[in-house]
């Protein structure tokens, strides 16, 4: 879960770090207002939760009250990367003397979380390891053991600073450690940090993502930052359908029917579980299916939460016919998706034996499965057709009807 | 042979009582597993399905060898279950939890590194030698665990407990069957990925291929492959990708914690030209891992 420039900045100035004064506005008018009380040059830059801002024309410079109005509005309207702004940062312009780099994230190689420092901030930090390695330090950091000023200091060191500075940018990093671990970040970044003309040191621009699993055990934080549960975060914002497929997978704790996320074909599928899914969807397009939807079902879910993921997806507009498939389950029943799914296609209006274009989940309880299934004439396969057969079958019924 | 697991493994389960974990002990025990009891707090003196409970791991290991823990708990119990397991001297945890935030897996993987133990999962199915012993919910009954899961010289991992199960079951219509198959998490950070279980395969005379499901996301398949590259027995290895549609997502999440792709190393298609530079078969089908796989053993 991606936090806004503004959330980060807050975070950081809990944690004693050098942030710019200003504020956030949501109209030209509160920004001029801001503009007035900081009394010099600003800029004005998008809170959108996507990158490339400066280059998409999401951050701009303003000396006067007049396009301070101006360029907020035009901020405000502007989408970056399909996504909406929810308001803009007015900051004083500062006087910089150096630039500097300051991240942390997991290195799922080591297992461990890796501090990124470099005394060339401000560009993409990839290209200055590549260019200039030397200018960049990692440091590995201990799950278990307390982590003190050292590590911080050690990064730093490593890129050749020393003196004043050398302790002035351990405190910051020390900061952003503590931040990290304390609220369960897969990414902390200050970029850049900056060295203004007075020798201080101040984060210009932060970044951090919280792990979604994680998110329950920081909600005074949350709620510090006003971020409400709907608010996911996710790389899009979800739809309607998203947000209906995940309160069905919501109504009880058992199994999961849900996870869907939205495609614009005809052929609805529901599939499952977290592997057999990313297989089976494969498989359909290989085929030359077009998808309606992604959804995982698995863990057994309840009659009740199967017949409406099938309702959902089968009542999707655009929906022409669904296919059901899962890898050989161990855990699910299969008697009772093959019931849940029925009642969904027929709650929703329709003949199971018309909108079904087969079912393949073989594994535990199949036999009582297949015996619905017969009553209601749905075409089924066993284990002895494999996945991919099985989505060609589906997809080539679709193409039929054409 | 095998490897982790073989039909003398003494093992419990730490949350025995929970619904899913009294489920588990039933198959563990019809399937000929060799489990010992299990813990839940509160509830020491109680029984399931005959095996006794314990408030405590120690109460198990002051008296008798335990060679591995099922971790069976909710996500805000795992990590001190975990540790409870490691520092009781157990040498093989398999954690079942799904959703435990990557700090606290990272703790646990860390201290087991100390103790010269080894995680599989979290977010899995478990390990099963077929015949000997299964540690896990993997493959549910023991009569559908059968079914699905012929003794034989292939071992499989998998990023995915319910594609180890349809691998499994693709080895045995073919008439190949399994050495040990493990289910090794669908998280980010995991105990053991496919470069760290490797060299036990390859220390395994009776294993003679290797079936791999992978996934978008991650460094697992990259590093399989230097593993590849360095080794020297050269096993030979069939994977299979999935999740191919996920390359022109970057940033969404399918499946899996562990999926999403955060750069280019993390597509499908890096990690296919990795792998086939290692040498390593990489097929289009399930099906297709047991052909390719008699090929290349004979």
């Amino acid at each position: 879960m991606r936090f806004y420039e503004y959330e980060s900045k807050q975070v950081l100035k809990k944690f004693n770090i050098t942030i710019p004064s200003g504020g956030i506005a949501t109209n030209p008018d509160d920004a001029m207002k801001i503009h007035k009380e900081l009394n010099c040059e600003v800029v004005i830059k998008s809170q959108v939760l996507s990158g490339g801002r400066m280059k998409a024309g999401g951050v701009k410079f303003s000396a006067n009250y007049e396009t301070t109005k101006k360029y907020t509005e035009e901020i405000l309207a502007l989408t970056i990367n399909n996504l909406k702004p929810v308001c803009v940062i007015v900051e004083p312009k500062s006087g910089i003397s150096q630039e500097y780099y300051a991240a942390i994230t997991w290195d799922g190689v080591e297992k461990k979380p890796v501090l990124i420092f470099s005394d060339m901030g401000g560009i993409d930090i990839e290209e200055v390891a590549e260019k200039y390695p030397s200018h960049v330090s990692r440091t590995h950091l201990s799950n278990l053991k307390p982590i003190y000023d050292y590590s911080a200091k050690i990064a730093v060191s490593n890129v050749g600073i020393t003196g004043k500075d050398l302790n002035s940018l351990s405190r910051m990093l020390k900061g952003l450690i503590d931040i990290f671990n304390k609220y369960d970040l897969t990414l902390a970044e200050i970029n850049p940090i900056a060295k203004l003309n007075d020798g201080s040191f101040i984060a210009l621009d932060g970044h951090m993502d919280m792990e979604a699993e994680a998110r329950n055990y920081h909600q005074d934080l949350l709620t510090e930052l006003n971020i409400n549960k709907e608010d996911t975060r996710q790389s899009r914002p979800p739809t309607q359908f998203e947000i209906d497929g995940a309160a069905v997978d919501a109504q009880d704790t058992r199994g999961v029917a849900g996870n869907v996320t939205e495609f614009s074909g005809n052929l609805g599928l529901i599939i499952g579980a977290g592997g057999g899914s990313l297989t089976l969807f494969d498989a359909v397009t290989n085929a030359g299916g077009k998808p309606a939807n992604y959804c995982e079902i698995g863990g057994n879910p309840s009659v009740k939460k199967t017949a409406e993921l099938t309702k959902l997806i089968v009542s999707k507009p655009g929906v022409e016919k669904i296919a059901v498939m899962m890898n050989v389950v161990s855990n699910t029943r299969v008697d009772i998706v093959a019931r849940g799914v029925i009642k969904g296609v027929i709650e929703a209006g329709f003949k199971p034996k018309d909108k079904i274009t087969i079912f393949r989940i073989p594994g535990s309880w199949e036999e009582e499965g297949f015996k619905i299934l017969n009553k209601y004439e749905v075409e089924y396969v066993d284990r002895t057709v494999s996945m991919y057969e099985a989505a060609n079958i589906s997809v080539k019924k679709m193409q039929e009807e054409q | 042979m095998s490897i982790l697991i073989d039909e003398g493994s003494k093992f419990i389960i730490q949350g025995i009582t929970g619904r899913e974990a009294v489920t588990m002990a039933k198959e563990l025990i019809d399937y000929g597993s060799k489990l010992v009891g299990g813990v839940t707090p509160g509830k020491k003196g109680r029984e399931v399905h005959g095996v006794p409970v314990e408030d405590t791991v120690k109460a198990f290991t002051d008296n008798q060898k335990i060679d591995g823990s099922i971790i069976v708990v909710p996500p805000a119990f795992t990590t001190d279950a975990v540790m409870e397991a490691l520092d009781a001297g157990i040498k093989l945890i398999v954690v079942v939890t799904e959703r435990i935030p990557r700090k606290q897996v990272a703790q646990f993987v860390e201290f087991a590194q100390q103790q010269n133990a080894r995680i599989i999962g979290p977010n899995c199915l478990g390990i099963i030698s077929p015949g000997k012993s299964k540690m896990g919910g993997i493959g549910g009954s023991a009569e559908a665990t059968k079914r699905a899961f012929v003794p034989g010289n292939i071992g499989i991992m998998s990023r995915s407990g319910g594609m180890t199960v349809e691998i499994a079951n693709s080895l045995s219509s073919s008439g190949l069957g399994v050495s040990t198959a493990i289910s090794i998490g669908g998280d980010v950070i995991i105990g053991s990925s496919y470069a760290e279980l490797m060299p036990l395969f390859d220390q395994d005379n009776d294993t003679k291929g290797i079936a791999i499901y992978s996934e978008p996301g991650g460094r697992a398949e990259i590093l399989l492959a230097e593993y590849v590259k360095k080794s020297n027995r050269k096993l030979p290895i069939v994977a299979f990708m999935a999740g191919k549609f996920m390359d022109a997502m970057p940033g969404m999440r399918f499946g899996h914690a562990g999926t999403i792709v955060e750069g280019k190393a993390d597509t499908t298609e890096e990690k296919i030209i990795r792998m086939q530079e290692a040498g390593i078969t990489v097929v289009e089908r399930i099906e297709e891992i047991p052909m390719k796989l008699k090929e290349l053993i004979s």
